[in-house]
């Protein structure tokens, strides 16, 4: 139900409309409920409407630390495997 | 799929569930995952199966068609059977079972009832149809009403006349507090990915200050998920309840504020019924007064709704809260089952029970 993808907004339309594009794929979508709406940024799309942007910035952060779970695991060694 | 892709690599799990091993040293944990959504990531990636034995995880009421009362798939019903009406939805309530139809059966015997995936395309069939009534069913959370709200602001401005909403809309947190005061031992709660991006953590603070349950806002990919729960070790192992951001590259700390404004310029907080729980004050969205024309409550008072009638020995209220089992229920996987469902959670996608049934009780990952 709230399910929501990412998707790129490739242009900034005409009456709060955007056109964005998931895995080739365009579609319109409102922008109504954006504050900002910078071409070329990611946007989480629910429902046919964007809800917010996805930071670049913290996605990155997050990243790092997932992999940071397979660097300690070598670390420690096999203590318990899985 | 950028910002997908990336939380789905299988390499990375083991890792993780070994450091909830390291944190948790043997003690026994129960966390709440509150959302639907996540429900069907942890049954469909088989991560309730990978976990260690010592973490429990129980699903919660974050699934608004599970939630939402007979009554109103009865008014609904009621609604498609004018002729004057075309009934808009998405595409989850279509199945629900009400007293004795539902709006797959009404939709069988010729009514109007058409699935849509977004306000804008019932605002259109508004434009299209101006001698039908299009009433759209608002059944959703946070995540959801800034849509709804915005599809009114738009009627609005436009001056469709023809454009209604039936509100079953409701609010997280009010729900979450009946569980933290209800007889749920927990440790902390997987926090929504999606209606946290609207509300922002502060809403949930009330969680680690008053109940000492941590809560972590948790995106829903498995990794997202895998991550989340160990960040709830944490918490745990060193004592230090919490709302913590892991799905920080959409929900922000502040949520999105327009989209606050959006949904609180139409609606407004009203006492609402959870299935199963009964109601909760102040965890519904009623339509203000302002926007009494767009309210199908409102518009329509003479309907002809058949008695109120419970599905006897269906246990969904119980299974909302955490308190039962799908297996614990006489009915699941004989009498109800997806093809044939009687409650609402075997109904929905997201439904514990559905997923129940999909993914099977101990095998992990069957496919789908």
């Amino acid at each position: 139900m709230c399910l929501g993808i990412p998707m790129k907004l490739v242009r900034v339309e005409e009456g709060d409309r955007g056109l964005v594009e998931v895995d080739g794929m365009q579609k319109t979508i409102s922008l109504a409920l954006l504050e900002e709406r910078p071409e070329g940024a990611y946007v989480l799309v629910h429902a046919g409407y964007a809800l917010q942007l996805v930071d670049e910035e913290e996605a990155e952060k997050t990243l790092q630390l997932l992999r940071e779970f397979a660097e300690l695991k070598e670390k420690m060694g096999p203590e318990d495997p899985a | 799929m950028k910002h997908i892709s990336e939380y789905r690599d299988g390499k990375l799990s083991a890792p993780i569930v070994e450091s909830m091993r390291r944190r948790l040293d043997g003690r026994r944990v129960t966390f709440m995952e509150v959302c639907g959504t996540h429900t069907m990531s942890i049954y469909r990636y088989g991560l309730k199966w990978m976990l260690p034995e010592n973490v429990n995880l129980l699903s919660g009421p974050g699934c608004p068609v599970c939630v939402t009362g007979n009554e109103y798939i009865d008014r609904a019903v009621a609604l498609a059977r004018r002729d004057d009406v075309i009934l808009t939805t998405f595409g989850d309530m279509m199945r629900v079972p009400g007293s004795s139809s539902s709006l797959e059966r009404e939709r069988a015997a010729g009514h109007d009832v058409r699935v849509v995936y977004s306000t804008l395309e019932a605002l259109d069939l508004a434009r299209e149809n101006a001698d039908k009534e299009v009433v759209f069913l608002g059944v959703g959370f946070e995540t959801t009403v800034p849509t709804i709200a915005a599809s009114i602001l738009a009627a609005k401005a436009e001056g469709l006349k023809n454009f209604t909403v039936a509100s079953a809309n409701k609010t997280v947190p009010e729900a979450l507090s009946a569980i933290a005061t209800g007889e749920l031992r927990l440790n902390g709660f997987l926090g929504p990915a999606h209606v946290s991006t609207i509300i922002g953590a502060e809403p949930y603070e009330f969680l680690p200050r008053e109940h000492g349950l941590g809560v972590v806002i948790a995106g829903f990919e498995p990794l997202d998920v895998l991550h989340s729960i160990d960040m709830l070790c944490a918490q745990v192992a060193e004592e230090r309840p919490a709302v913590e951001l892991q799905y920080a590259r959409i929900a922000k700390a502040d949520g999105n504020p327009k989209a606050r404004e959006i949904t609180s310029r139409v609606f407004e907080p009203c006492d609402a019924n959870w299935r199963g729980i009964g109601v909760i004050g102040g965890s519904g969205l009623a339509l203000r007064e302002d926007f009494a024309d767009f309210d199908a409550d409102r518009k329509f008072t003479d309907l002809d709704i058949e008695p109120l009638r419970e599905h006897a020995g269906c246990i969904c209220g119980d299974i909302l809260q955490g308190l039962a089992q799908p297996e614990d229920c006489k009915l699941f996987g004989g009498a109800c089952t997806p093809e044939s469902p009687v409650g609402a959670c075997m109904v929905s996608s997201e439904g514990t029970c559905a997923a129940h049934f999909k993914y099977g009780s101990s095998g992990g990952h069957r496919g789908d």
